[in-house]
């Protein structure tokens, strides 16, 4: 249990800046998912915290004291990686005694921290075994163990489920969840993958290219996301995103030649004619006889519901998530409810709320 | 078909093996026969069973012009295994800091071990010689060893199978709290525990059949190691005892292969667990 700060931390590979400073302040206990496309330095964000990689410049404060000087073994944090790296010639056990035998903890007390650790994991009936002999839920598993019985000050996880196959992956995600909660440990948890992003964090940090894009609650996030980038990111199938012109005072937008959507929610700031772009999530699409008509490409059944992805009359992509079965026929007539509206500003993505 | 090729392979086979055994056969089954009759010319393929008494005589006393056999056995063993350990060391510290650590002029270092490649043992004799001149080391064990001892192809080949192990687990190692001694004794040996006996069976081989430089660095004849006794026990044509000759080949020929056989098991071991 301790508070991870991040001030300012920035890391440059040669010439190349990969994260532009960072600053962040975790509670206790607290799940922080940092999530982004691959190369946005999410991993390098990581490797900065447990010390792998030495920051170019800021600090990393671990409980209030500054630990970037440290050594990764001085840190007393403790990391799940990607393709495991559980040492392949050591038994399950001596797998997660290995951290705990170098710090000199004593015998019995790590029979009885691996065993106990063993037991919250299931991994009990394979203590004897090679990582080579197991499947890769439980080399996953054994990964946590791993970090578990060192009763770290932080964990970190880097993409931990990403070597797993969907429907184990789904279950682990509950499980480290779960695991995260009862142990209270602050973790910071990386991904690629916004489903786990969602479900995991109880905080996320979008970064994009090396910068914090937004940082809040998952629904916060999928709801008022910052900007365009934020906005097509989270939430899948993405959102769409069409461009469009401010009009009537502010009040509304046009878009696609006539066009008319008025704001509910009040109106936003800039000249009749600044330019923008709208979302709306394809989930939040309404089918309606006097909609648009929407020139159906590719129908993508997913059992409970479906997407339905197709061009509007100037020829741009948009998709739609019905509850149910597909419509039938070439076309349907779609229109898109204002008060499901993003808004942002098409010069610098940003999103744009009412004025006032 | 498939049944006729088999058979055919199969002779093939069989005929192989005879053309590399039957050499290997004459020299023991001439080990036992009588030395006039070997020079005579009349060299047969079938054992003498009472001339086997020539192993224990050539193991314990020795030859004309050379001396017993246990002790050149002795001297080669230790030659063998100090050259082979020696290698191993070496290159695995060496390979070890080309691969995981990062310093100046690295690179360099590992081009200089590198270029050495292209330098064998015959070239670069007379400087050798000079320098374990030079040192005092004529007619010593470490005379004898340590100049074989540098080795880049071990180097090299340890340099390779350390880049192929994930740096994650270099990195998991430094989070559980080992430093860069642990990691090699703890990790990355065990882990390249095959590559190493494989590695030992050909150095050892290696060491074993060395010539030309005990030849030159040990002039003393309690340093001869087996392949010197044999030369030295071949006089003139007339005097040489073929048969303790051959008995000799015999022995010398046992230890490389108990070591490839003892060292086949491991390797195989190690193939079949090893998992990186």
């Amino acid at each position: 249990m301790a508070s991870l700060v991040l001030e300012n931390l920035r890391k440059n590979f040669g010439a190349v800046a990969v994260l532009h400073g960072i600053d962040l302040a975790m509670a206790s206990g607290e799940m922080l998912v940092i999530v982004g496309a691959s190369g946005c330095g999410k991993s390098t964000l990581l490797r900065l915290v447990a010390g792998l990689e030495v920051p170019t410049g800021g600090r990393i404060l671990l409980d209030g004291s500054d630990v970037a000087p440290l050594d990764p073994a001085e840190r007393d944090i403790a990391m799940v990686f990607q393709n495991y790296a559980l040492y392949p010639h050591m038994s399950v056990f001596d797998n997660m005694a290995y951290g705990l035998r170098i710090r000199g903890v004593a015998k019995d007390a790590i029979r009885t921290r691996v065993d106990s650790a063993a037991e919250m994991l299931g991994l009990t009936p394979l203590l004897m075994r090679k990582p080579r002999q197991l499947s890769g839920g439980q080399r996953q598993r054994v990964a946590m163990g791993r970090a578990i019985v060192r009763q770290p000050k932080l964990f970190l996880f880097d993409e931990p489920l990403s070597n797993l196959d969907a429907k184990l992956r789904v279950q682990m995600r509950a499980e480290i969840r779960r695991l995260q909660r009862r142990m209270a440990v602050t973790s910071l948890y990386v991904t690629h993958d916004q489903v786990e992003a969602m479900t995991l964090g109880d905080r996320l940090l979008v970064l994009h290219q090396g910068r914090p894009v937004q940082l809040a609650t998952p629904m916060e996030v999928f709801e008022n996301p910052a900007n365009t980038y934020v906005a097509g990111f989270i939430g899948a199938p993405s959102m769409n995103l069409f461009p469009a012109a401010l009009s009537h005072g502010g009040t509304a937008a046009v878009f696609s030649p006539g066009q008319v959507i008025a704001f509910t929610d009040g109106r936003r700031p800039g000249a009749d004619g600044r330019k923008l772009i709208l979302g709306i999530r394809p989930e939040h699409v309404a089918i309606d006889p006097a909609g648009m008509e929407l020139q159906i490409d590719l129908i993508e059944p997913l059992g409970s519901e479906t997407v339905v992805i197709g061009r509007l009359p100037d020829g741009e992509l948009f998709s739609v998530k019905l509850p149910g079965a597909a419509p039938a026929g070439e076309s349907m007539a779609v229109s898109i409810p204002a008060a499901h509206l993003h808004v942002f500003d098409a010069e610098t993505g940003l999103r744009l709320d009412p004025a006032g | 078909m498939n049944g006729r090729t088999d058979w055919f392979a199969h002779l093939v086979l069989c005929l192989g093996a005879l053309l590399f055994l039957l050499p290997i056969w004459l020299v023991i089954s001439g080990s036992t026969l009588d030395p006039a009759a070997i020079a005579r010319g009349e060299l047969s393929l079938v054992p003498r069973l009472s001339g086997l008494g020539v192993y224990a005589s050539v193991l314990t006393q020795g030859s004309p012009g050379a001396g017993p056999v246990w002790r050149m056995l002795m001297v080669s063993a230790g030659m063998a295994l100090a050259i082979a350990f020696g290698k191993i060391i070496i290159s695995v510290l060496s390979a070890y800091a080309v691969a995981f650590f990062r310093f100046p002029f690295r690179m360099t270092a590992f081009w200089i071990i590198f270029i050495t490649l292209m330098l064998p043992v015959e070239v670069r004799i007379i400087p050798t010689y000079t320098v374990m001149s030079n040192l005092g080391l004529i007619n010593t064990f470490p005379g004898l060893t340590v100049p074989l001892i540098a080795s880049a192809t071990a180097t090299l080949l340890f340099r390779q199978t350390f880049l192929a192990v994930p740096d994650e687990l270099f990195e998991a190692a430094r989070m559980d709290g080992a430093g860069p001694w642990r990691f090699l004794r703890d990790i990355l040996l065990p882990v390249s525990a095959a590559n190493i006996a494989a590695l030992f069976v050909i150095l050892f081989v290696y060491g074993w059949n060395q010539y030309l430089w005990p030849l030159l660095v040990a002039t003393d004849p309690k340093l001869d190691t087996i392949v010197i006794g044999i030369v030295k026990m071949i006089g003139t044509e007339t005097q040489t005892e073929w048969n303790r000759v051959m008995a000799t080949a015999v022995l010398a020929l046992l230890p490389p292969v108990m070591v490839v056989m003892l060292m086949q098991h491991w390797f195989v071991k190690g193939l079949t667990e090893g998992d990186k």
